[in-house]
């Protein structure tokens, strides 16, 4: 167990603990309103983001929360109110932002290490202040969702039923978004732009499978979320692989696992 | 004793894609009134209802409810006291929320952000689903009731809200004959107890199995085409064959008449 002692690995477990908490709570918003695919589109936002950030050399992070916030404010006003589908307008914009992170990537003078690290993620290196930034976005995000789960749990499961008995599910919805693209963007060095959605989806997904309540699928969700980040972390420790890989592979295989068993299957 | 009405259309005009889904409607609906709207499909009976609870924007004209302009800066508070049943939507049979959260969820408006559910807000939902006779699925995932199930289930999320006006908008479309008379025999006695405000909006006049697809207690009568009120009445006045064939322009045996069962009236 010495390898628990080092300071690398002390900080890639706490950011996997707080990654998997923020992401896989995020996750349930997007599973449970059928939007999965916004996950991916806010990553991709928040991908290019960081690589103009790595480009015209500013904070990455910064330009990550500028264009995942952005991307969320551009989709949910698209499929509200324009005459597209949701999944026309989320595939409209996520077609802009990975044509956007390709560009700024070409546009990076000399070595683009750094930038490649913002696709596939390092959490092994990931300072005490990353850690700090994802610990403060996983509380406000626990709290966010424990303060306000009535709201949420109205407008994830019957948005037009919030409406109608005067809950202001736009302003919920447009929260939820929001906080979507702040998970992203925070997690995205620790743990990757291009893998960051499976973190989002899959302890989601898994979750969905497995309960029908709603606070135990934030609850369950978050656990696998965790479970997934550590279990990805100490595979790619000891086998020597790219960390942001496993995590997408374990949460995977937990949803998988979790549809198997699934109660819901059974029963439809 | 002065006419006192819960909610008035002053010329109100909605329109989608420059076209007019609700044209110069003017009407006044009496506090406890329960009216019908009859009539075929894109005349405007649903954007009439979601004008009523701001649910679309107005292109011109006025609309008052309870005193409040839903239009004007009023929604949330004008959604709060009116329930709104529209008919049975498509659930995903997988959705984490069982019937005591839906109905719990009639509270949510009036009780404000940050507020958590009391024991008066549980007491109104346990008296809501024992009004329905659906106590029983309290704790049954929503997501695998039945359609007739899932409308008395809305029904009584629509009662816990407690509201002033209510708003039916084809409750009883798409679910089975037996329990589309449940349905309507909930809604006479919701409104008989209550003395509520009511409009009822109904495509059909007649369910498949020949009965009144409006509820006992409906007295008035609006009929619309074109986005406009075309007649305005009493029930008897306009159970007229002519009128109804006047007003959907149509004499199919399937037709919303519902000529199998014999048609002139609902």
């Amino acid at each position: 167990m010495d390898w628990i002692v080092d300071q690398f690995m002390q900080n890639a477990l706490l950011a996997g603990l707080f990654s998997g908490v923020a992401c896989s709570l995020a996750g349930v918003f997007v599973v449970t309103m059928h939007l999965s695919f916004l996950g991916v589109c806010i990553a991709h936002a928040a991908l290019a983001g960081a690589l103009m950030g790595e480009w015209l050399e500013f904070n990455p992070i910064i330009g990550a929360l500028g264009f995942s916030i952005g991307a969320a404010g551009l989709v949910g006003p698209l499929a509200d109110k324009g005459d597209l589908s949701p999944d026309s307008s989320i595939g409209i914009v996520f077609s802009l932002m990975l044509g956007l992170s390709l560009l700024f990537l070409g546009l990076i003078p000399g070595s683009r290490a750094e930038a490649l690290d913002l696709f596939w993620g390092s959490i092994l290196t990931v300072t005490r202040a990353d850690v700090a930034a994802l610990a403060v976005t996983a509380g406000a995000l626990v709290a966010l969702v424990i303060v306000f789960f009535k709201e949420i749990q109205a407008v994830v499961c019957h948005r037009h039923v919030a409406l109608a008995v005067g809950i202001p599910a736009g302003i919920v919805f447009y929260g939820m978004l929001v906080g979507t693209g702040i998970t992203i963007a925070v997690s995205l060095r620790s743990v990757g732009g291009l893998v960051i959605f499976s973190l989002i989806i899959n302890p989601a997904a898994a979750a969905f499978q497995l309960t029908y309540s709603l606070k135990r699928m934030f609850l369950i969700s978050a656990v696998l979320g965790v479970f997934s980040c550590w279990a990805g972390l100490a595979a790619s420790y000891f086998w020597d692989l790219r960390t942001g890989a496993c995590i997408a592979i374990v949460s995977s295989c937990v949803f998988a696992l979790a549809a198997a068993v699934s109660p819901k299957r059974r029963l439809a | 004793m002065p006419f006192d009405p819960a909610i008035e259309f002053d010329k109100a005009t909605v329109r989608f894609h420059r076209r007019p889904a609700l044209d110069e409607v003017s009407l006044r609906v009496g506090r406890g009134e329960f009216v019908g709207i009859i009539g075929p499909n894109g005349a405007g009976k649903t954007t009439l209802l979601r004008a009523v609870n701001g649910l679309v924007r107005l292109w011109s004209g006025g609309v008052v409810v309870l005193g409040l302009e839903p239009h004007n800066g009023a929604g949330h508070e004008v959604r709060k006291r009116v329930g709104y049943l529209p008919q049975a939507p498509q659930i995903d049979s997988r959705v984490p929320l069982n019937v005591g959260e839906t109905v719990l969820a009639g509270r949510w408006g009036r009780l404000g952000w940050l507020r958590r559910p009391g024991r008066a807000d549980r007491e109104a939902v346990e008296r809501a689903l024992v009004a329905v006779g659906a106590k029983h699925l309290a704790d049954r995932p929503v997501g695998k009731l039945s359609g007739g199930e899932y409308q008395r289930v809305a029904l009584a999320r629509v009662l816990a809200q407690e509201p002033d006006v209510f708003l039916f908008d084809e409750p009883t479309a798409g679910i089975d004959p037996q329990a589309q008379l449940e349905l309507l025999d909930l809604i006479r006695r919701v409104h008989a107890e209550r003395e509520v405000t009511s409009l009822y909006v109904t495509h059909h006049i007649r369910l498949e199995d020949g009965h009144a697809a409006l509820p006992d207690c409906c007295t008035r009568v609006l009929m619309m085409r074109h986005g406009r009120i075309w007649r305005d009445g009493s029930r008897e006045d306009l159970a007229d064959e002519t009128l109804l064939r006047g007003l959907y322009h149509c004499c199919s045996e399937a037709g919303p008449l519902g000529a199998r069962h014999g048609n002139g009236g609902f």
